[in-house]
C-alpha cells in the first residue's frame, strides 16, 4: 500500500529525515516510537503533503501512485488520513457542517453521491457513538475549546466517517485517560480490516496492548533504525532508546 | 515560501458581475454648477421648494471641504469631471409593466440572477429597479396600497406626497451634515421613498436593486423610509455594477424614521465594482445612512455585507431620541486587492432606557484594509441607557490590514458601555487541516469566512442571507487551482 525509499526532507533548511525506507502493506499495522525530536511528525506531514516540508531525495508511492505529486485533498481523497498531534481548532465552525462537508468532499471526488442531510446525520450520530463523542460536540465549532482528549476522539470519529485506506496516527494517545484510550482504540479497530492498513506514532507501550501492531520501528535521527515485532516495544519500554543508538552508533 | 503566494492568488477572484448593458440614455455633460442643478430639477420636473433645496444645499456644499480624517488612500476627486445626470430613453413617460421595460435592462437583471417574475411569483418582493437615475420598473404597487403603504420613487413622491416629503426629507441627515450628503442633496438623482402608515405591518419584504450603468456617472441615490406609530417594514437594497475603468464615484443618503413602537429593519447587500487587480476603476462609495427612533420603543435596525467598492465610507447609525428606543449595527466588510473600507456605525443614546447592540466583522485578504469606525454616545438624559460591541476582524495572508477605532462618550453615570475586539487569522494549520480532510482551499477558506459571518448572517432575510453567501464565496474564491 505504501513504499517510502530513501527519503530526504528538509524543514527550513535544516534535514530531519535522512533517508527513511519503510514498506506497509495493505490490511497491516505499523507502529513507529523514537525519541523526541527525531522526526516522527515530519514523516506524518510529509505524507499528508503539508507545505514548508521539501523532499530533497526519494520517493513515496502511494496504491501505486506517486505521492509526492498530490495536493494535500488529492490525498484524502485517495485515502490518506492523519489524525494530528495537535488538532486544529477552526472558531465559528460547525463541526457537523464541517464533517459533513468533509465526507462529501471525499465522496464527490471518488465519483459518489453526496450524503444528504437526514443519511448524513444517520451515519454520524452512529459513528459518534462508536468513539463516545458526546453529541454536544458535533454542536460545537471544530475543536474550539474542546479538552485534549475531546480533540482526538473527535479526530477517530472524522477517520470513522471517511473509512481511509491508510490512517496515520500521530500520538493519538498523547492526553487520553485511561477509559478515553480504550475507547479510541476500540475505535480504530473497528475500522481494522484487510483493505486498510494504519500507522501509528506512540511514545508507549500501553496503545500497542490496545491496538496490537504487527511490526515497530525506531525512528531517530531522520532513519529507521531498527525493527521489530511485539517485543521490540517491550524491549524499549525496559530500556529506552540509549542501547539502539549507541549500536547504531557502532555500526 | 510559495504559501502567499497561494493566499494571493485565493482572493484573486475575478468580478463576476463584470458586463455593461447597452441602454441608450440621456447624460448631461461633466460639470457642476447652478445651472447643472436647476437642470436635475427641472428635467424631474419638480416643485420650486425642491428646487430651492437643491441650490440651498449646492450653495452650502461650496463652502465645505472633503473630509480626510478616515483610514483611506485614493486621488483627489474632480467633482466637475462627473456627469450628474443620465436617464434611461424612456424617462419621460415611464413603463406601465414590464413589456415596456427595455429589454436590455432585463437582460442585465437575468445576467445578475434578479429575474423579477421570479421574483414577483416566488418570494412576493415588490421591487422598484433603479437603473442609473430613473426608476424603470415598479411591482406590486396595487397590493401595497391596499395597505396603505406608499413605495415610490423619491422624484414621484415629490409630485405625489409633497407634504411628506418636505416634513421628512434632510429631517435626520440635514444638507449640512457632511460633505457627501450636502452633495447629494443639491444634485440627488433618485431613490426610493417608502411610508408605512400607523399600525401597518408592511405585508412584503421592500427590495431595491441599484447598478450603476453610466460611465463617468455620478449616482446619488435618496432613500427616504417612515414609519408611523407601530408600523413594521423590512427593506432590502442590493447592489451590482458593471466592469470600468474610471473611478466613479457614489454618494447616497438613506434616511429611516421610526416613530412610536414602530420597527425598520434595514438589509444591504453591497457589490459595487471594486476595482481592477491594481485598485483601478473601483466604486468610491461614500455614503450617509442613518435612522432617527424618534417615538419611545421605536426600533431601527441595519444589518449590511460590504464586498464591493474600491473604498467604502459609510457608518449606518441610530439616533436613539426615543425612550427605550433600540439601535441595532450589525456588519460583514470584506476588503481584498486594494480595497478599503473605513465603516462602523454610530449609536447616540439619548432617551432614557435606550440600547444598542454593534456587531462588526471585517475580513481583509490580500492588500486589503479594513477599518472599523463606531461612536457610541451617552448623553445626559440617556438613564440606564446601554450598548454592547462586538468588534472582529479576520486576516487572510499577512499584507491585508485591521483597523479598530472605537470613540465612547459617556455623559450619564448609569449608562453602560461594554466593548470587545479580537483579531484572527486564517492559519497555514487551518487551511492544511480542512486540506486533510479532504475540502479544497477554497472551500476552507469559505467555510472558515461563513463561520465567521454567522452572527451578522443569521440578521438578514433568509433569501437575501443565501445571496450574501454566495457573494462572499465568490468574493473570497477565485484563482485557486
Ligand atoms: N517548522 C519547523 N521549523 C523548524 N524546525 C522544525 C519545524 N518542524 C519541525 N522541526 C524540527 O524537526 C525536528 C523533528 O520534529 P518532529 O515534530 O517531526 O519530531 P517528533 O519525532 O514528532 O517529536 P515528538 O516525539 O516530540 O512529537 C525537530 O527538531 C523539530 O524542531
Ligand atoms: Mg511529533
Amino acid at each position: 500500500m505504501l513504499t517510502i525509499k530513501n527519503l530526504h526532507v528538509n524543514v527550513d533548511g535544516k534535514e530531519i529525515l535522512r533517508g527513511l525506507d519503510l514498506e506497509i502493506g495493505t490490511g497491516e499495522v505499523h507502529a513507529i516510537m523514537g525519541p523526541n525530536g527525531s522526526g516522527k511528525s515530519t514523516l506524518s506531514y510529509v505524507l499528508a503533503g503539508r507545505d514548508g516540508y521539501e523532499v530533497t531525495e526519494g520517493e513515496v508511492i502511494f496504491a501505486g501512485k506517486n505521492l509526492l505529486e498530490m495536493e494535500p485533498e488529492e490525498r484524502a481523497w485517495a485515502g490518506i488520513f492523519l489524525a494530528m498531534q495537535y488538532p486544529v481548532e477552526l472558531p465559528g465552525v460547525n463541526n457537523m457542517s464541517f464533517l459533513r462537508e468533509s465526507v462529501n468532499a471525499v465522496r464527490r471526488a471518488r465519483g459518489e453521491e453526496e450524503l444528504d442531510a437526514i443519511a448524513f446525520m444517520k451515519l454520524v450520530r452512529e459513528r459518534a457513538e462508536l468513539v463516545k463523542l458526546p453529541e454536544k460536540l458535533l454542536k460545537r465549532s471544530v475543536n474550539a475549546g474542546f479538552s485534549g482528549g475531546e480533540k482526538k476522539r473527535n479526530e477517530i470519529l472524522q477517520m470513522a466517517l471517511l473509512e481511509p485506506k491508510l490512517t496515520i496516527l500521530d500520538e493519538i494517545d498523547s492526553g487520553l485517560d485511561i477509559d478515553a484510550l480504550r475507547t479510541v482504540a476500540e475505535g480504530v479497530n473497528a475500522l481494522r480490516s484487510p483493505e486498510r492498513s494504519f500507522l501509528m506514532i506512540t511514545h508507549y507501550q500501553r496503545l500497542l496492548d490496545y491496538i496490537e501492531p504487527d511490526h515497530i520501528h525506531v525512528l531517530a535521527h531522520g532513519r529507521i533504525v531498527r525493527s521489530g515485532g511485539k517485543e521490540l516495544a517491550l524491549e524499549l519500554e525496559e530500556k529506552g532508546y540509549g542501547w539502539i543508538l549507541e549500536e547504531e552508533a557502532a555500526a | 515560501m510559495s504559501t502567499q503566494r497561494e493566499l494571493d492568488d485565493l482572493v484573486k477572484a475575478g468580478y463576476e458581475h463584470g458586463f455593461v448593458t447597452e441602454v441608450e440614455s440621456e447624460t448631461l455633460p461633466p460639470g457642476l454648477n447652478e445651472d447643472t442643478i436647476r437642470f436635475i430639477s427641472a428635467k424631474k420636473n419638480e416643485p420650486e421648494w425642491m428646487l430651492e433645496y437643491r441650490l440651498k444645499a449646492y450653495r452650502h456644499w461650496l463652502t465645505l471641504e472633503e473630509p480626510d480624517w478616515a483610514h483611506l488612500q485614493h486621488d483627489p476627486i474632480d467633482y466637475q469631471a462627473i456627469s450628474y445626470y443620465s436617464a434611461p430613453k424612456k424617462a419621460g413617460d415611464g413603463p406601465k409593466s414590464l413589456d415596456e421595460v427595455d429589454p436590455e435592462l432585463i437582460e442585465t437583471y437575468n445576467k445578475l440572477g434578479i429575474p423579477l417574475e421570479e421574483q414577483k411569483a416566488l418570494a412576493g418582493v415588490a421591487v422598484d429597479a433603479v437603473f442609473d437615475s430613473v426608476s424603470v420598473a415598479t411591482t406590486f404597487r396595487e397590493e401595497l396600497a391596499k395597505a396603505g403603504v406608499i413605495f415610490c420613487s423619491i422624484s414621484e413622491a415629490v409630485h405625489e406626497y409633497p407634504e411628506l416629503v418636505k416634513k421628512y426629507l434632510g429631517s435626520v441627515v440635514p444638507h449640512t451634515d457632511n460633505f457627501f450628503a450636502c452633495l447629494n442633496a443639491a444634485v440627488f438623482s433618485d431613490g426610493t421613498f417608502v411610508y408605512i402608515p400607523e399600525g401597518v405591518r408592511c405585508p412584503m419584504e421592500l427590495s431595491t436593486y441599484f447598478r450603476i450603468n453610466e460611465a463617468k456617472t455620478g449616482q446619488f441615490e435618496r432613500t427616504l423610509i417612515v414609519a408611523d406609530k407601530g408600523a413594521y417594514v423590512s427593506y432590502l437594497e442590493g447592489c451590482t455594477a458593471p466592469m470600468r475603468d474610471e473611478n466613479q464615484l457614489h454618494a447616497a443618503v438613506v434616511e429611516l424614521i421610526a416613530l412610536e413602537d414602530a420597527k425598520i429593519k434595514y438589509s444591504t447587500v453591497q457589490n459595487w465594482y471594486p476595482g481592477d487587480e491594481k485598485g483601478r476603476g473601483g466604486i468610491y462609495n461614500f455614503v450617509t445612512k442613518r435612522g432617527d427612533c424618534r417615538g419611545d420603543r421605536s426600533h431601527i435596525s441595519w444589518t449590511q455585507v460590504e464586498t464591493g467598492s474600491a473604498i467604502t465610507w459609510k457608518y449606518p447609525s441610530c439616533i436613539l431620541s426615543g425612550d427605550d428606543s433600540v439601535g441595532e449595527f450589525y456588519s460583514v466588510a470584506v476588503t481584498r486587492g486594494y480595497q478599503q473600507a473605513d465603516t462602523g456605525t454610530k449609536m447616540y443614546h439619548i432617551g432614557r432606557n435606550t440600547r444598542s447592540t454593534i456587531v462588526s466583522k471585517g475580513i481583509s485578504a490580500a492588500h486589503g484594509q479594513n477599518a472599523y469606525r463606531g461612536l457610541v454616545r451617552m448623553g445626559p438624559k440617556a438613564e440606564n441607557a446601554r450598548n454592547h460591541t462586538q468588534c472582529d476582524s479576520l486576516l487572510i495572508g499577512d499584507q491585508c490590514g485591521a483597523h479598530t477605532f472605537p470613540y465612547i462618550e459617556v455623559r450619564n453615570p448609569t449608562a453602560k458601555v461594554e466593548h470587545e475586539a479580537t483579531t484572527s487569522k486564517i492559519s497555514e494549520d487551518q487551511l492544511f487541516y480542512c486540506r486533510q480532510r479532504g475540502l479544497s482551499e477554497e472551500d476552507a477558506v469559505s467555510m472558515i469566512v461563513n463561520g465567521f459571518c454567522k452572527e451578522v448572517f443569521n440578521e438578514l432575510p433568509m433569501e437575501f442571507a443565501v445571496e450574501a453567501r454566495k457573494l462572499l464565496n465568490i468574493t473570497l474564491e477565485g484563482a485557486v487551482g
